[in-house]
């Protein structure tokens, strides 16, 4: 095993995504503190100008191929195992997000590392992970047997700015593994259609959850957005239930909001929605769940029935 | 074509979760389970396929209390067959998955649906290591599925509400983010008629040799509230209470 903790890369349309940043920050906190070397490895194609951004890091492992031009689920997995086995890391951190859930367990399987998933926090040494579980509910502490190990990281559990740092790593330009035999091709990105409200623009968000119970209560909350000027979201429940169009939803999955105020209406506050409003300027939370997890985050909680609170506002504006 | 969906219970999050006396996991005496929501996804995207195309679906499990029901509910939905897998002790995702692994690779199937995460696999999703103890792509955070001629178009979700669509060849494994629709719902009377007229295969798991994992130290419930002050009262105090803050801040 090596002392190296590799952080894998993660961009999209030519930006690299803050998850890589948050990772890279943290990495970089525990190889200062155990003497290990921090590695960004960067996968695609004629992305060399993104070695720029990644100047924490000891060294970048970059590997430009055609087959990785657009991200892979199957291509970036096996060139993400071939660099693991190559390297032996001690620590390989990937994003808890839609590329990550590809990628980490595969590499756990095959290269016999111990995986923990859904991690909010990782001690300074390395050895204690924290990983936020049952919806954000209860968090679990843990610490992998064996030598080496990989963890996917929620979205926003680090600092962004702590990854972006000027410096000269030394960057090693690596061939891909064969991906000749690819059997998942890529066809299509399909851009999000425009919905009748930019909710990442509005300052004032009434985003409802789960706790609104139905389709028929949802005027409630359009009345209460109409009286304060803001406009109706929502957490991911609602637009599986196809109540609200999916440019509403707040969240991993959905859009990424910062308003001036965002009332949190029956959402209960599982990490996939925290990612998505965390860095709004007040957020009031209301559920009946005086354990929501939605109130860690939440400046003002209110624990009460939304088919109570949301009337007596109405009736009040 | 033949479409295999893992199921498995988990706590409903609606209830009140206790810690158990060792500190390590949920108390899980009074523990009220339900389906997966995940998992009911990937059911309802595999029945979706079976009205659209036909398919035999096949519904798996691993042996737990109430598990019998949720196999029920699933044939009452209109899976054609059912399957319990016994002798798995551990909880253990990567476990879990051998033992699916042990059990699917001596079947015939064109896909394995299963739910993209649960609330509690906290070494890992069923569906990628499921793919890799197979030997089989996999893809995750799927949205859509619409399998022609022994091939399958794949909708995977980003962030943004950007999706990715990728093409490919079956076998493969995928894990259902959610399905093209709302899972279908089921009447009581419905389950107990499937109860009467269902069978559940038993198959034992096999060998469940797995690579290391870790060891819990502490399970807690983060603080709650922590962040947020609290506003008391009655819910005309509240609401009025609320009204002043955005009026302070500027809001109002």
């Amino acid at each position: 095993m090596s002392n190296q903790i590799i952080v894998v890369i993660e961009h999209l349309k030519g930006n690299i995504e803050d998850i890589s940043f948050e990772m890279l920050g943290k990495g970089k906190e525990i190889a200062d503190n155990t003497g290990g070397e921090l590695v960004a490895l960067l996968i695609g194609s004629g992305v060399d100008t993104m070695t720029g951004q990644l100047g924490i890091a000891n060294k970048i492992i970059y590997i430009d191929d055609a087959n990785l031009a657009e991200y892979n689920p199957q291509a970036y997995s096996k060139t993400v195992t071939e660099v693991v086995a190559t390297n032996q890391p001690k620590i390989v951190m990937i994003g808890n997000t839609s590329m990550g859930m590809d990628i980490a367990g595969g590499v756990s399987i095959d290269q016999d590392m111990p995986f923990i998933a859904y991690v909010s926090g990782i001690s300074s040494d390395g050895n204690t992970i924290s990983s936020s579980l049952y919806g954000g509910k209860m968090n679990v502490d843990s610490s992998p047997s064996g030598d080496g190990y990989i963890v996917s990281i929620i979205a926003g559990s680090f600092p962004v700015d702590a990854g972006r740092s000027d410096g000269s790593p030394t960057i090693e330009k690596t061939a891909a593994p064969d991906l000749s035999d690819l059997s998942v091709h890529f066809k299509q990105l399909i851009e999000p259609e425009g919905g009748d409200v930019d909710i990442t623009s509005q300052e004032i968000l009434i985003s409802v959850g789960r706790g609104i119970q139905s389709d028929e209560n949802l005027p409630m909350a359009e009345e209460l957005a109409g009286k304060l000027g803001g406009a109706v979201s929502c957490s991911r429940p609602i637009v599986d239930s196809k109540w609200l169009a999916k440019t509403r939803q707040v969240g991993k999955s959905g859009l990424k909001v910062k308003p001036k105020l965002y009332l949190a209406l029956g959402i209960s506050g599982a990490p996939e929605h925290i990612e998505g409003m965390k860095d709004s300027d007040l957020i009031i939370a209301v559920n009946t769940d005086p354990n929501a997890p939605i109130f860690d985050y939440a400046h003002y909680g209110v624990v009460q029935d939304i088919f109570d609170i949301v009337p007596a506002l109405n009736d009040k504006l | 074509m033949n479409i295999i969906v893992p199921i498995k219970q988990v706590p409903d999050l609606v209830e009140e979760l206790e810690i158990n006396s060792s500190g390590t996991d949920l108390d899980r005496e009074w523990l009220k389970m339900k389906l997966s929501e995940f998992d009911d996804h990937a059911l309802e995207e595999a029945l979706l396929i079976k009205d659209d195309h036909g398919a035999n679906v096949t519904a798996i499990a691993l042996a737990s209390d109430d598990i019998d029901k949720a196999l029920f509910a699933a044939a009452a939905k209109g899976a054609d067959q059912l399957i319990k897998v016994t002798g798995v002790e551990g909880s253990s995702t990567h476990e879990a998955a051998k033992a699916m692994a042990n059990v699917i690779k001596s079947m015939e199937y064109d896909m394995v649906l299963t739910g993209v995460q649960a609330v509690d696999d906290r070494d890992g999703q069923l569906a990628v290591l499921l793919a890799h103890y197979l030997g089989v792509p996999h893809v995750s955070v799927v949205t859509g599925v619409h399998p022609s001629d022994g091939r399958v178009t794949v909708q995977k979700e980003y962030g943004g509400g950007m999706v990715a669509e990728f093409e490919a060849s079956t076998p493969i494994i995928l894990g259902i983010q959610a399905a093209r629709e709302t899972p279908r719902y089921v009447p009581v009377a419905k389950v107990r008629r499937a109860m009467r007229g269902s069978t559940i295969d038993e198959v034992d798991a096999g060998e469940l040799g797995v690579g290391p994992g870790s060891t819990v130290s502490k399970m807690y419930k983060p603080e709650t509230g922590g962040g947020a002050e609290m506003i008391d009262g009655s819910a005309e105090d509240q609401a009025g209470k609320i009204i002043e803050i955005l009026t302070q801040k500027g809001i109002k």
